[in-house]
């Protein structure tokens, strides 16, 4: 099992729909790609959806932390959302649920956003 | 019906092998039928623990991780041993979202994962001898049940 990644984006906001398990073999590549998207494209805003993650250590932990402090410089927003059982305990562990904004599913943080 | 089992594995600490080092802990304790939360706990012990050695100990560089998995009965005990460049002052190393390499976007929260997700943890380094890291974890499973 390994991890893909389905992004697009919309306006401004980068959305990353994960399947499969994020460690710190598969956060590697998947950083590579969020960076060079976010410079390309000019993102302020990322949404999270972890619908499909089916595991997660603290090198995913790392990942969205990264790309936090990223769109906290551009002034925008980063978006966690379809948090699954699997991945709860360590999201609650780390404290991300504090800082970031948490939506049920990607419509909500679309119209957090207000760019639906 | 008491039950006890030994294995241990070995390979090379390349980060591949985290999700192999996850797949093995979690076919070792199938017999034991954990629960979907111990079993997650439990692979995420051994993702915190082989990443560990691969970042810090070896430094990214060549060498060999070790994992040695036991039950008896509901217990479970973990040990993930490398022979890499050991931990400086352990007590640093285990405050929550301490970490040695903040540039590479480390949360700094492995070790404290890993004390929260087992029942007892141990971890003991010499620099330049390596990092033995132990945890146990005791299942809910009723061990009286036949296998």
């Amino acid at each position: 099992m390994s991890l893909s990644a389905y992004l697009y984006i919309r306006a401004d906001t980068l959305f990353v729909r994960l399947t499969g398990e994020l460690d710190h073999h598969t956060s590697k590549s998947l950083r590579d790609r969020l960076n060079s998207l976010m410079m390309e494209y000019d993102i302020k805003n990322i949404v999270f959806n972890l619908k499909n993650l089916t595991f997660m250590d603290s090198s995913g932990i790392g990942v969205i932390l990264g790309r936090y402090h990223y769109v906290k410089q551009q002034k925008g927003t980063l978006i966690v959302c379809e948090i699954n059982s699997q991945i709860e305990k360590i999201i609650q562990l780390s404290g991300l649920y504090k800082i970031l904004v948490i939506t049920k599913d990607e419509d909500q943080a679309l119209s957090y956003l207000g760019v639906a | 019906m008491f039950r006890r089992n030994y294995a241990e594995v070995v390979f090379d600490a390349l980060s591949q092998n985290e999700a192999f080092a996850r797949m093995v802990v979690a076919g070792f304790v199938m017999p034991l039928d954990p629960t979907l939360d111990e079993l997650n706990e439990l692979k995420t012990i051994v993702s915190e623990a082989v990443t560990n050695s691969i970042i810090h100990g070896y430094e990214n560089k060549k060498g060999k991780v070790k994992m040695i998995m036991e039950y008896e009965n509901e217990w479970i005990t973990l040990t993930i041993i490398d022979y890499g460049k050991g931990i400086e002052d352990v007590n640093k190393a285990r405050e929550l979202f301490y970490t040695s390499k903040p540039e590479e976007e480390r949360s700094g929260m492995g070790l404290t994962i890993m004390e929260i997700f087992s029942d007892e943890f141990y971890i003991s380094s010499k620099l330049g001898e390596g990092t033995v890291v132990k945890v146990r974890k005791k299942l809910t499973c009723s061990c009286e049940d036949d296998a």
